[in-house]
């Protein structure tokens, strides 16, 4: 099959599972086969958390710069997006509705807060990148981590989103909103991280001196990927307001921050598909684990915030790389894996250390970069 | 000038608590590199440590400064042996991986501890048993300074100078000094590096469960997620100043204490309103790191090629 055949088959396809979901999770169900409110719930949040993940790797995995400041980009572009549903979305949609009919003009005005939503969160990208990108490793992420709570704070404070009460927002977003842009983060993440950006990118996670000698700008990169992740967490922002028609700056502490974290740590860093996989599964596991039974007359289910952080640890423990690591599920995994040529595992790193002995980012840093070369 | 007095004299005590918090932070950062999370949820355990140890003994009836005493290195000992315990079963086997996995372990450790704090204690706020008359002295004007600040103060000072003491001038404290230098070379040297590590987060623990019982003695509501919120303003004390640098926690601790209540007190006045007293420390941070990127004590080490 040609290429381009097997895009549009692709394109299709993903068109085709969307609308499918969609129905299921709507009101008459797809073919009578339907789901109930609450499950549909937890797709939706989790199409959410996919556009959070997939974006923070792109920072995180990727360009190997520690941000845990990504819910404070969220409330952003959720905050702004829903003033302007709130406070000018009505007569907009009355001016547009005369000339090209009533869901035209919602969804238009829709997209507008989207777009509007995701600027503002991107222009905050730049605003805290510029000077924060200059720091490195745990300061950085501290520093990430104060912005987003000073974001989180300050919208507290200001009356006309609600403040301390709380904001209700119309909104009718579906499945499909949700659905098209992970799909939409993902192929956009996918294709930097395979464009000449994504090589300069991972060369700054691997070695910033030695990627700056190469010529390559590394602030420039690193606020180019920050602007972009933060970008997406204001569209995931933009769409969590209008599905749950409910913002509280108490969604958007530095907790929320530490869950998209663990979401792209348990899939793997540096993973897109380990990304989805991770936001899928933290999602879920907290719903699930709500359906615990009843041992010994004692409920499960309330042991439930305590199992979750204990499967964490044990997670953590056993599988220290995330469940991916680097590497990207697809359908290669179903041919027959190659041979690796003998002798490169003996190798040490450049500074002599036997593989042995490195840790094992070093370990996996060292094979993604031979994987890279090898992809070429 | 009565109240800037007495608005000091608050900030200080408030420090004083985020300093002793944020030297655990800092010792065991410069040893392992490691952001432990964990470190507020100890300085609750401290305090719920101490309120068991004071109910079960009986000591409200006869308010004491022994009492008092008892309860602080009870509560300092349960949480330094709790600290080791995490260090050996969470924080060791991961210790060989990635900074990321230790992050993530230390964010499941610290859920762990908030949400056993919630299953077994209860979410309902408990009232930390008065084991000291509380009196206020009047220092002049109107300014005061009451009973239980004074033993803010007096502890964590004593607590500060202890600490200089076993890092500086015992031999276990110049092996926690050679293993935060570097850790390989340290092992080379016989270091039993295992034991220094634990011994760092037995110290830190400790330290965290004072400053527990010391606010749980000023501010009495005691409850599972306290930890929360000052842990993570002590680390920020600790971040700002100069991670790894014990005076520099200290400074932090004290900076981020008596700013926060100065914009409590004052901040109307040039147009901040109270309710962004959360929002100070990380301002600070953020200002300071700009112009410092390394804290106001810690040294930027120069990169080699």
């Amino acid at each position: 099959m040609s290429p381009f055949l097997k895009r549009i088959l692709v394109a299709v396809l993903i068109v085709v599972a969307l609308w499918a979901v969609n129905a299921a999770l709507s009101d008459e169900g797809l073919f009578g086969f339907g789901v109930d409110a609450y499950s549909g719930r937890i797709v939706v949040l989790a199409g959410i958390n996919i556009i959070l993940a997939v974006s923070l790797n792109l920072i995180n995995g990727f360009t190997g710069q520690f941000s845990i400041g990504h819910a404070g980009f969220m409330a952003i572009g959720g905050y702004v997006s829903a003033y302007l549903t709130v406070y000018h979305a009505q007569a907009w949609e009355r001016a547009l509705s005369g000339s090209i009919g009533e869901t035209a003009a919602s969804i238009i005005v829709f997209l507008l807060a989207l777009i509007v939503g995701g600027l503002a969160a991107a222009i905050a990208g730049l605003l805290v990148g510029i000077p924060s990108l200059r720091l490195r490793g745990d300061y950085l992420a501290i520093v990430t981590l104060g912005f987003a709570e000073i974001i989180r704070i300050i919208i507290l404070n200001i009356d006309t989103v609600g403040g301390a009460t709380g904001f209700t927002v119309p909104g009718n977003v579906n499945f499909l909103w949700v659905g098209a842009f992970a799909v939409i983060t993902i192929l956009v993440v996918r294709n930097i991280v395979k464009s000449d950006v994504g090589r300069a990118l991972v060369s700054i996670r691997e070695d910033e001196l030695a990627s700056e000698a190469m010529g390559i700008n590394t602030t420039r990169y690193k606020v180019l990927s920050f602007v972009i992740s933060s970008m997406f967490a204001g569209l995931a922002g933009v769409l969590f307001a209008h599905y749950n028609r409910f913002l509280s700056t108490a969604d958007f502490t530095f907790l929320r921050s530490f869950e998209i974290i663990i979401m792209i740590v348990l899939g793997g860093m540096g993973s897109i598909t380990g990304a989805v996989l991770g936001a899928i599964l933290i999602t879920i596991l907290p719903e699930g684990l709500r359906r615990l039974p009843e041992v010994g007359g004692y409920n499960l289910a309330d042991l439930r915030l305590v199992i979750y952080a204990a499967l964490l640890i044990i997670i953590m423990l056993t599988r220290p790389q995330g469940i991916l690591g680097h590497h990207e599920f697809g359908l290669n995994w179903l041919r027959r894996p190659q041979k690796q040529p003998e002798g490169d595992k003996t190798v040490g790193d450049d500074r002599g250390v036997p593989i042995a002995q490195q840790t094992e980012t070093e370990r996996l840093a060292g094979e993604s970069v031979k994987e890279e070369v090898k992809n070429r | 000038m009565d109240t800037f007095v007495q608005q000091l004299i608050n900030g200080l005590t408030i420090g004083s608590i985020y300093a002793l918090i944020a030297l655990g932070y800092t010792m065991v950062y410069g040893i392992l590199r490691l952001i432990n999370f964990a470190h507020g949820d100890i300085y609750m355990v401290g305090a719920f440590a101490g309120f068991f140890l004071a109910n079960w003994l009986g000591l409200a009836a006869t308010p004491s400064l022994f009492g008092l005493g008892i309860t602080l290195i009870g509560s300092m000992i349960a949480a330094a042996l709790i600290g080791m315990i995490i260090e050996r079963f969470a924080y060791r086997p991961v210790r060989k991986y990635s900074r990321m996995t230790t992050l993530i372990t230390a964010i499941g450790v610290s859920l762990l501890i908030e949400n056993l704090g919630v299953v077994l204690f209860g979410n309902a706020p408990r009232s930390f048993p008065e084991l000291l008359q509380n009196e206020n002295y009047r220092l002049f004007g109107n300014a005061a300074i009451s009973k239980s600040q004074l033993l803010i103060f007096g502890v964590s000072i004593a607590l500060m100078l202890l600490l200089q003491w076993i890092v500086f001038r015992t031999k276990i404290g110049t092996a926690m000094r050679a293993v935060s230098f570097n850790l390989n070379s340290a092992k080379l040297m016989g270091i039993n590096t295992d034991l220094i590590i634990a011994f760092t987060f037995a110290l830190g623990s400790a330290l965290a469960a004072a400053a527990g019982v010391l606010t749980a003695q000023y501010n009495p509501t005691i409850y599972p997620l306290m930890g929360i919120i000052t842990g993570l303003k002590a680390f920020v004390a600790a971040v700002l100043g100069g991670i790894g640098n014990i005076p520099g926690a200290v400074l932090g601790g004290l900076l981020i204490g008596a700013a926060e209540t100065f914009v409590v007190g004052y901040g109307q006045n040039i147009g901040i309103p109270s309710t962004y007293r959360d929002a100070v420390a990380f301002s600070i941070l953020i200002l300071v790191l700009l112009f410092r990127p390394a804290g106001l004590l810690g040294t930027t080490v120069q990169e080699k090629v």
